[in-house]
């Protein structure tokens, strides 16, 4: 069993999808944090089998809401003092710019080169997004 | 500055009081005849075009302006690797309004983020084409005297054909609108628009296969071309295209008052026998095309009748 430290301070992204934590690292720009960051992958789940987990000591400004386009079974666990103070659920945001790409060869933001990659949400319960350009609807 | 680039970015007010405007236009032109003296419609298609392209062209010119462009991307900056968002940023300098067909889903879209005067999408990819689903509900309105509490037969390939999918998003905004799907089962109206136009409007609909299942029950028929590229066999095609295909022996199925549109061209899908019989009215939409493209350029520069 491999052993990470538990939170002092900061957050856990838990719950993501086998495989997608280094996504979600890119995606967040933890790269360019100056504070400890963990990713533990392929870790023990009730509920899916297997799942990532991210831990980020410390504070970071992130804009967590666009993992939920990413995966709406991710939960964020908001840690103070070694504890669990919050759990923050996801809100979908109405639109996400450059989080995802279009996967429609003939859309026009895989052909001209500046063109941002914008996806609306087109339905809240079914966390349907779709190109603003062709519509296409992104596939998790 | 208002742009078309989706059919329902035009309200249903607004598509009416256009259609009225068109409909003004079709019984008498000359109001508008020097209307748009002194503007300039750019033509930029990307992608070759006949009917389009000089449909818009006929619709500036006889409001009075002038028109400038290019009919394909080789006689363009687009052949050095310009993009559509400096293209659009120039051509705003030498023009007042434009047209753009572009083969790429969503090129319009970009246009008119970067342009300084209003852009109709002329056509994207497959995605959208809006100034036929304006055509095609003004010939329907002309016809039947509304838009609502009628059966509309779809015919072809619903699958692939963007003007079906634009003219199902636009006519169930107007209310008690019946559809019957006539397609092989290769190129039925995919899921999407089933979830989002139909079922999300609760459009009541039915699918065959066959013109002859649909034909007694419809008020519009509207045809569209099978491509033969869609097939992944000739087998398959030869068997499938003649269940689409419209004869003067199935049009007597039909109500006398039914009105049979395509947007054209045809090439086998409406046999040239069903040209005479009255309840054609192809030629009228493509005549129809002109008059709603002259009204949408008046309302887009804002100009009245002079």
């Amino acid at each position: 069993m491999l052993n990470i430290d538990s939170l002092e301070h900061g957050i856990v992204i838990d719950h993501i999808h086998a495989g997608s934590a280094m996504k979600i690292y890119h995606l967040l720009g933890l790269d360019s944090l100056d504070c400890s960051v963990a990713i533990i992958k392929n870790a023990k789940s009730s509920k899916f089998g297997k799942k990532d987990i991210i831990k980020i000591e410390g504070k970071a400004d992130l804009n967590l809401d666009i993992l939920g386009v990413i995966d709406h079974n991710i939960t964020i666990n908001v840690i103070d003092m070694g504890k669990i103070v919050a759990k923050r659920s996801l809100v979908l945001p109405k639109q996400v710019t450059n989080v995802i790409r279009c996967k429609n060869p003939r859309c026009i933001s895989n052909a001209e080169e500046g063109v941002d990659h914008i996806f609306q949400l087109c339905n809240e319960k079914s966390q349907l997004y779709r190109c603003i350009y062709c519509e296409q609807e992104f596939q998790k | 500055m208002k742009h078309l680039i989706d059919p329902l970015d035009f309200t249903v007010e607004e598509t009416l009081e256009l259609l009225e405007l068109a409909d003004q236009i079709a019984l008498d032109s000359s109001p508008y005849a020097k209307a748009c003296r002194g503007k300039i419609l750019a033509t930029l298609f990307y992608e070759p075009s006949t009917r389009t392209r000089l449909s818009f062209e006929s619709a500036m010119l006889r409001l009075g302006g002038s028109v400038l462009g290019f009919a394909s991307a080789e006689s363009s900056s687009v052949s050095k690797g310009e993009s559509v968002a400096d293209t659009i940023r120039a051509v705003s300098c030498y023009a007042d309004i434009c047209a753009m067909r572009h083969p790429k889903e969503g090129a319009p879209l970009v246009a008119s983020h970067y342009s300084g005067i209003p852009v109709i999408n002329a056509g994207d990819g497959g995605h959208q084409h809006p100034t036929q689903t304006l055509t095609d509900l003004m010939t329907i309105r002309r016809k039947k005297g509304r838009l609502d509490q009628m059966t509309i037969g779809l015919c072809g390939d619903l699958k692939f054909g963007r003007t079906v999918h634009s003219l199902m998003k636009s006519l169930v905004r107007f209310g008690n609108i019946r559809f019957v799907l006539i397609s092989p089962e290769e190129l039925r109206v995919p899921d999407y628009i089933m979830q989002d136009v139909l079922l999300a409007h609760s459009a009541p609909y039915r699918e065959v296969e066959t013109l002859e299942e649909a034909m007694p029950e419809l008020d519009i028929l509207y045809m569209t071309r099978i491509q033969k590229e869609r097939f992944f066999n000739e087998e398959d095609y030869v068997r499938l295209k003649d269940s689409c295909i419209l004869t003067a022996e199935k049009l007597r199925a039909a109500k006398s008052d039914l009105a049979v549109l395509h947007p054209l061209p045809r090439v086998n899908e409406i046999t040239a026998e069903v040209d005479n019989d009255p309840r054609a009215a192809y030629f009228e939409q493509a005549q129809n095309g002109v008059s709603v493209r002259m009204a949408l350029i008046l309302k887009l520069l804002e100009v009245a009748a002079c």
